[in-house]
């Protein structure tokens, strides 16, 4: 098995006095998918910051690319662990091209600024997320959707060789949703960028992601291809509803249950 | 992917400032000369007009180049020491106000933030004014009690706002800053008003700082202002890329590499000592800070490495043009002059400018 491009072992958090995440214990493949499930509270959002070096974990081991997340600098790790943004409120106004842009930050020398090859990867990054059109445009003018593909854009821009993303289809409609799904699975498998995404979208997580990571009370309490993570039976003990009350069993056992899709996003291209 | 083509097919190119805006470098060598246009102007101008051509030959001459004099010693006097100080202390003050304007409105992502608005002219006017009722004279490289006393005020002030502000306790992080910066510029206010109200005769005085002035500069108190506000506004200009990560967010700028906190610090006290020394020698000086980085960014966008530097310029040039107007009107508060002029032009423009402000 290659070294993990990410790993966090027997990592526990705590907010004041209240545990996060209890003795977790994840590792990310090169080129892999995974994205993250459970409840509100489970600890999604921390496990991401607790990978990007932004919370410091009471117990346990944090590393990128094989070395210690606590040492290495801020711009070391945007180098080799790209999160795409939440939507924010731009104070002025901003072109796309300038928002994609920021995602050379870490990449630019502090005083020349952003050289050719800074520009070239921001037009690279513009035309792989297929936002051409809008680079112009003021980004606080844009649809969510098309917001959100620009903020995948800086991420892209930013070229390292892992992706996070904390609820990426939130509040965008249906076809939006899968658009941003089949540009991180298309990212994953022909750019080989690994992609970790906290979802909350069970259906969507199932038929994009070959392995989902189920968190529960700050544990994680199944690891695996979606079918047996999302267990009927697994999924009314974590969230306490019935099953078939969002989707139905079919949606896991399949990729039939969503729009036919094709076949190689359930051979697990990037799998464990 | 393939929404690209449908959903987008329908976008228009349309921005809010021009298509294809002159570079920086182009923008910023046109405001140098513009700069030294309005230096020359102001420096001849005035009670006792000295000819635009002894003007240039006396500045030539003055930095060494071989220049015959064809004018009256006291012209050159008038020129040198009385309005060249001057008029390069609105250079500085001005480029200051804009440069640290622009950090502030980037660090706090708030576009109504200027120098001020962490608690540095509620400080200042209280040392100020504290100093006016202080029966006691001490002179620094030319500034007097007032001037050292708002400047230690609005350094204090920032120095509370921060250690209160930045846990945010209620509120996010910069909201909380906001808000203790609003309390305790409300306090000090009380205390101007208290100081104001025992200042009797003294009061002019007081007003004359709070309108901001140009009139008492001289080549002492520029040679303690000019290292403090061009060094900050340098290290200031040398952290750009900061504010452009802040653009999105303080956790999107650590993602994308920034020391958020520590960073943060740095600008806030870099900017606050620029706007300190600034508001010590030319009293508050209001709308410059705001303005400036406005105007630039609608012509370059927010990039702070190109805000930054033509801000400065900008910032100056204003400033310069300010002091003129308030010199020929009879030595009026300068103040009063970027205010009257300032703020109908900004008006115009924000609603000239399509959704560019809403907040």
């Amino acid at each position: 098995m290659t070294p993990p491009i990410a790993e966090l072992a027997g990592v526990t958090v705590a907010y004041r006095e209240r545990p996060v995440l209890r003795g977790v214990d994840l590792a990310i493949a090169p080129g892999e998918r995974v994205a993250l499930v459970g409840p509100n509270g489970a600890g999604k959002s921390t496990l991401l910051r607790v990978l990007a070096g932004l919370v410091v974990p009471l117990e346990g081991r944090v590393t990128l690319g094989g070395d210690p997340v606590a040492s290495l600098g801020r711009a070391a790790i945007a180098r080799r662990l790209a999160a795409v943004p939440g939507q924010a409120a731009l104070p002025f106004a901003t072109r796309v091209e300038e928002v994609v842009a920021l995602g050379r930050l870490p990449h630019e020398d502090p005083f020349r600024g952003p050289r050719p090859a800074d520009r070239a990867a921001v037009d690279a990054a513009i035309e792989r997320v297929g936002i051409g059109p809008l680079r112009g445009r003021d980004a606080r003018e844009l649809s969510l959707g098309e917001r959100q593909l620009v903020l995948i854009a800086l991420a892209v821009a930013q070229a390292a060789p892992l992706l996070i993303l904390d609820e990426p289809t939130v509040h965008l409609d249906l076809r939006h949703q899968v658009a941003v799904m089949e540009l991180l699975a298309d990212l994953n498998r022909r750019d080989g960028v690994a992609v970790l995404a906290v979802l909350h979208d069970l259906p969507l997580a199932a038929h994009f992601f070959p392995r989902l990571v189920l968190l529960d009370g700050g544990r994680v309490v199944a690891d695996g291809p979606p079918a047996r993570v999302l267990a009927p039976e697994r999924i009314r003990a974590t969230f306490g509803v019935d099953p078939a009350i969002f989707a139905g069993p079919a949606a896991f056992a399949g990729p039939s249950a969503l729009h036919g899709a094709p076949p190689e996003l359930t051979a697990g291209t990037g799998g464990r | 992917m393939s929404i690209g083509a449908r959903s987008l097919a329908l976008a228009r190119a349309r921005v809010g400032r021009p298509a294809h805006a002159p570079s920086a470098a182009v923008l910023a060598l046109v405001g140098l000369v513009a700069l030294a246009c309005a230096v020359v102007v102001a420096v001849a101008a005035g009670s006792v007009a000295v000819a635009p051509g002894d003007t240039v030959g006396i500045l030539l001459r003055a930095i060494g180049l071989p220049i015959d004099r064809s004018w009256s010693p006291a012209a050159e006097t008038i020129v040198l020491e009385l309005r060249l100080p001057r008029v390069l202390t609105a250079i500085m003050v001005g480029g200051g106000l804009a440069v640290a304007g622009a950090a502030f409105q980037g660090l706090l992502r708030n576009p109504l933030a200027d120098p001020y608005v962490l608690g540095t002219a509620s400080g200042a006017a209280l040392g100020a004014a504290v100093a006016v009722l202080i029966p006691f004279r001490a002179v620094f490289l030319d500034l007097g009690l007032l001037h050292l006393l708002s400047f230690a005020g609005a350094l204090a002030s920032v120095a509370v706002v921060y250690r209160l502000g930045r846990g945010g306790g209620l509120f996010a992080p910069l909201t909380g800053l906001l808000l203790t910066g609003y309390a305790v510029g409300s306090l000090l206010a009380a205390g101007l008003a208290m100081t104001m109200f025992l200042a009797g005769s003294n009061l002019r005085q007081i007003f004359a700082f709070l309108l901001g002035g140009l009139e008492g500069a001289s080549w002492l108190r520029l040679a303690f202002a000019a290292p403090l506000i061009a060094g900050g506004s340098l290290a200031i200009v040398a952290r750009a890329r900061v504010l452009n990560g802040l653009l999105l967010g303080e956790e999107a700028a650590a993602h994308l590499g920034v020391d958020v906190r520590r960073e943060r610090a740095v600008l806030l006290a870099l900017a606050s000592l620029v706007t300190a020394a600034a508001v010590a020698v030319a009293g508050l000086v209001g709308f410059i800070g705001l303005v400036a980085p406005h105007l630039v960014r609608l012509v370059v966008g927010p990039d702070a490495r190109r805000v930054l530097p033509l801000a400065a310029i900008l910032g100056a040039f204003l400033l310069v043009l300010a002091d003129l107007g308030a010199r020929l009107l009879g030595e009026i508060p300068v103040g009063v002059v970027t205010a009257v002029v300032g703020a109908p032009f900004f008006l115009a423009l924000l609603r000239g400018t399509r959704s560019a402000y809403e907040l």
